[in-house]
């Protein structure tokens, strides 16, 4: 079971810019009688997303689209907890997996075996379930003898391979994803699908944003229009891609 | 609190830092134990003259001194970046951010282990015995480390806001240096100044309950006392500020 409700959810960013963001100038300010302030607080605020009202429960495949600066990064960091609304509730029931960065935490003068414990260790694995399927990952992430070498003698493509084949193990209700996960050459392109397939099959939830209009028709069967941090249509994946697309 | 799940990413995180100075060097971290060692035989040879202490008490006091304030300081320096260096971290996962103070922590504490062999050299050295009342230092120990994580708790969300909070933390520690008896003995100053210097210092009361034992003198019941009351009050303020802003945390990084 797993349930997302945002109600009436606000994002202010606080601008600090080199002014107030320094002690010595808050306190001066303070000495000076506030009067370089622009508000009582003496901060700018940016308001990245307004008023999101909505209910995603099991099964909702929901893809979000809108320009660059709509908000919709910022609505996946809300919706994986790394951000507070500043306004409204936000309630999320679920365990929530993201595949937004997948080569955070990656340390290039590790070798590729110590990263996946890393990287499985920041997504919540314990030891012991990485050890299970560290063979898994290996086996999967093509690397051979290269996964007892520094990642920083990998090539691209491999980086991305081990990155990939750590970070969906993981199995969430809640799947967060920004733009569709692809990596690697025709053979490996193949597995990764069929691996995201199956990942994306198997969790409660799965909110993407995307860019692209056959990724949301074959994906989602909902979906999200964000402009200016405004929900502009919430509705059938079909009907949100041709509004927002065009035929 | 959510982070006490997450010990071990704690351990392997603070572990990884300590590996990767290790990386492509033999010495690793034993460097700076090097570098330390060097720094103490120095200022004991000439503070001991200066002060006409004989060198047999004075070194083992200064080396013990400089190691356990080394990994005060240092705790507290980081601590002031806790945040700011994990951004990316912080910006993506919804890893309780309490972890990434715990993980420098454990880090400084690895780093303790590195540097803490000089002392058994020294006393060796000297051939002064150690007694069993410097298994005192480790109730100490712990319990200084809990002033600290409060301390850097509260640091690193008010540095996450104020940059330049750092600066201006590393110069009170440069000050605090020279305020603490580290590379001068306690019993130097007169009664008058000691109230300040000592009892009215809490980094003092925090050095000592470590320090005393492994120079083979028990604590005062106002060292034990001060740091305590420190911890618990410490922690309960900590704890309430930590949950008043911990939700304005990401978006200041």
């Amino acid at each position: 079971m797993a349930r997302i409700e945002f109600n009436n959810a606000c994002v202010d960013f606080p601008i600090y810019n080199a002014n107030s963001r320094s002690l010595k100038n808050r306190l001066l300010n303070v000495a000076t009688g506030g009067q370089l302030n622009t508000d009582a607080q003496g901060r700018v605020l940016v308001r990245a997303l307004e008023g999101l009202t909505f209910t995603l429960n099991d099964g909702d495949r929901v893809g979000i689209v809108g320009h660059n600066g709509a908000g919709k990064s910022t609505l996946l960091r809300l919706l994986s907890g790394v951000y507070f609304p500043s306004a409204g509730s936000v309630r999320i029931e679920g365990e929530v997996g993201s595949l937004i960065d997948i080569s955070l935490g990656i340390d290039h003068e590790a070798t590729g075996r110590e990263n996946i414990y890393i990287r499985g260790s920041l997504l919540g694995m314990s030891k012991k379930t990485i050890s299970a399927q560290l063979e898994e990952i290996i086996e999967f992430s093509e690397l051979g003898d290269f996964v007892d070498m520094p990642v920083r003698t990998y090539s691209t493509g491999m980086h991305l391979r081990l990155a990939f084949a750590v970070s969906t193990i993981v199995q969430p209700e809640i799947l967060l994803m920004d733009e569709w996960l692809s990596v690697g050459d025709e053979g490996f392109k193949l597995k990764a699908k069929l691996r995201m397939n199956d990942l994306v099959r198997k969790t409660n939830i799965l909110i993407i944003a995307s860019h692209s209009k056959e990724q949301i028709l074959q994906t989602c069967n909902r979906a999200i229009w964000l402009e200016h941090g405004k929900i502009v249509m919430d509705d059938d994946a079909a009907k949100v891609a041709t509004a927002y697309f065009g035929d | 609190m959510a982070a006490a799940k997450r010990h071990a990413l704690v351990g392997l995180l603070g572990w990884m830092d300590i590996r990767q100075r290790y990386r492509r060097s033999a010495l690793g971290p034993f460097w700076l134990t090097i570098s330390m060692s060097v720094m103490i035989g120095a200022i004991g040879l000439v503070f001991s003259t200066v002060f006409h202490t004989p060198i047999r008490d004075f070194l083992p006091f200064i080396a013990i001194g400089i190691i356990l304030w080394t990994y005060v300081s240092n705790v507290i320096i980081e601590g002031c970046n806790g945040f700011i260096t994990a951004d990316n971290i912080i910006k993506q996962l919804p890893i309780p951010m309490f972890v990434h103070i715990l993980r420098l922590i454990w880090r400084n504490i690895l780093m303790l282990g590195h540097n803490i062999v000089i002392f058994p050299i020294i006393l060796i050295a000297v051939g002064k015995p150690m007694g069993l009342i410097s298994l005192l230092s480790i109730p100490g120990f712990i319990l200084a480390t809990i002033n600290l994580t409060w301390v850097t708790l509260i640091l690193a969300v008010i540095c996450a806001r104020f940059r330049d909070m750092p600066q201006i933390v590393a110069s009170l520690i440069q000050v605090t240096f020279y305020l603490t008896p580290i590379i001068w003995k306690p019993e130097t100053v007169s009664a008058h100044a000691g109230i300040y210097l000592l009892d009215l210092n809490p980094v003092y009361h925090l050095i000592e309950i470590m320090r005393a034992p492994l120079l083979g003198q028990p604590p005062t019941l106002m060292n034990w006392l001060v740091s305590a009351a420190l911890a618990i009050f410490g922690s309960l303020f900590a704890l309430y500020f930590y949950g008043h802003y911990r939700r304005r945390i990401a978006y200041w990084l």
